[in-house]
């Protein structure tokens, strides 16, 4: 497969997938305005789906659009990270899979501003500028529940250590990812590995919580082999273009 | 038909989430350009996911095929991308009248501390962030501590 079109999906891949369970607490957060700003928050991971879907398939010879990809794909042809897929939990789970992938993304778009693709640079340019507010969102939230009440606590060291395995993925370099680097096309994933894990581990402690033993990480998304969760996702997702083919709002 | 006298035309265009806002005074319309009967208008999406950017969209195709445009393209540019200093004098001032308190000209993201924000009833500077995500996409939502109002405030981008 067309490296360049396969390194730009996966990322299209993260962001819908993700927005697309964020959206899923939409009218069923805590209160009212975690409720809008995390609608915010999956607002924006589905915006920057919708461009990065759309450049992608300016990559491939299929001309696919952003609709043909979202909608009309089988769990096995999509690229995201596990940890995007996972359910939302509770409202712990929610936020430390949330804070865990903002600071990876935090870093990730910020390298992206000067990526050679010229459309990713231009997608990263907006991207970086909520993802900002994203992260300090989410690891305010890590700090306060974190160094908290004792069941908060509790429930964000359960969350930490049921998510911690996923995490690897995020850094695990593939054909993709080493002919991206070469080109100038996205960063170094090492690199990358490192900013995160300075920044992950100083909130982490500054939030009292207990950083997980090195465990054997849970791989499999950017193979297309996915948790027993992304087939109801999809179904949910991808139900009415499934039905109706072609329907419009 | 030059370029001005387009962008007069779209002058009717208004943001449909700050309906006083026209598209000018927001600062996503880039530039139009004729040749023929086809007009090309070039805009900047302000936020990812803005849903109002399908609805502008669209208002331009209306408000161009009514004055006699046969064939209206609507092209969107993503660089540079839009950053609330696009947002005209006029548009500040729109802003502050509709009651949001318009972005800090710091034009940085991340500092928002440093930030001097004003209440848009009482010009208080006094004021207290309730929660990073207001409204919209686009705002975040404050109180006065002076005059104790909760509003909304445009977020730099
Ligand atoms: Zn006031």
């Amino acid at each position: 497969m067309n490296k360049h079109f396969q390194y730009v999906l996966r990322m299209g891949d993260n962001a819908l997938i993700l927005g697309q369970r964020m959206s899923e607490w939409c009218g069923h957060s805590p209160f009212l305005e975690e409720d809008i700003a995390m609608a915010n928050c999956a607002l924006d991971h589905v915006g920057r789906a919708r461009m990065l879907l759309t450049h992608a398939g300016t990559l491939e010879d299929k001309r696919r659009t952003e609709d043909d990809l979202a909608f009309l794909r089988d769990e096995r042809e999509f690229f995201n990270f596990l940890i995007c897929e996972l359910p939302i939990g509770d409202y712990a789970f929610t936020l430390m899979r949330q804070y865990l992938v903002d600071a990876y993304h935090f870093h990730l778009y910020s390298r992206l501003q000067t990526s050679s693709d010229g459309v990713l640079a231009a997608i990263a340019a907006k991207a970086i500028k909520e993802t900002t507010y994203h992260v300090r969102r989410s690891g305010d939230w890590i700090i306060k529940l974190g160094d908290g009440s004792d069941e908060s606590h509790r429930r964000m060291q359960d969350a930490l250590d049921e998510v911690w395995g996923y995490t690897g993925e995020l850094f695990a370099a593939d054909e993709v990812d080493d002919f991206a680097s070469s080109k100038g096309i996205g960063p170094d994933p090492h690199a990358l590995r490192l900013d995160w894990e300075r920044d992950v581990f100083d909130k982490l402690r500054a939030a009292t919580l207990r950083i997980p033993e090195e465990i054997w990480p849970i791989s499999g998304g950017r193979q297309g082999v996915h948790t027993e969760a992304m087939g109801a996702l999809l179904a949910e997702m991808q139900f009415l273009q499934r039905s109706y083919p072609g329907l419009n709002w | 038909m030059s370029e001005t006298e387009i962008l007069q035309l779209l002058e009717s265009v208004h943001d449909p989430e700050i309906p006083s806002l026209t598209i000018e005074d927001l600062g996503v319309l880039r530039s139009a350009r004729v040749s023929g009967d086809t007009v090309e208008v070039v805009i900047t999406p302000t936020y990812s996911g803005c849903p109002a950017m399908d609805v502008i969209e669209a208002d331009i195709k209306k408000c161009l095929t009514s004055n006699g445009f046969g064939n209206v393209l609507v092209t969107t540019r993503l660089a540079p991308a839009w950053t609330t200093e696009w947002l005209t004098e006029k548009g500040r001032e729109i802003l502050k009248k509709s009651g949001i308190a318009p972005p800090s000209r710091c034009g940085n993201v991340n500092f928002p501390e440093n930030r001097i924000i004003e209440c848009p009833m009482c010009d208080s500077k006094s004021v207290e962030l309730l929660s990073q995500f207001g409204t919209t996409a686009c705002k975040a939502l404050y109180r006065c501590q002076t005059c104790l109002e909760p509003f909304d405030y445009f977020k730099c981008h």
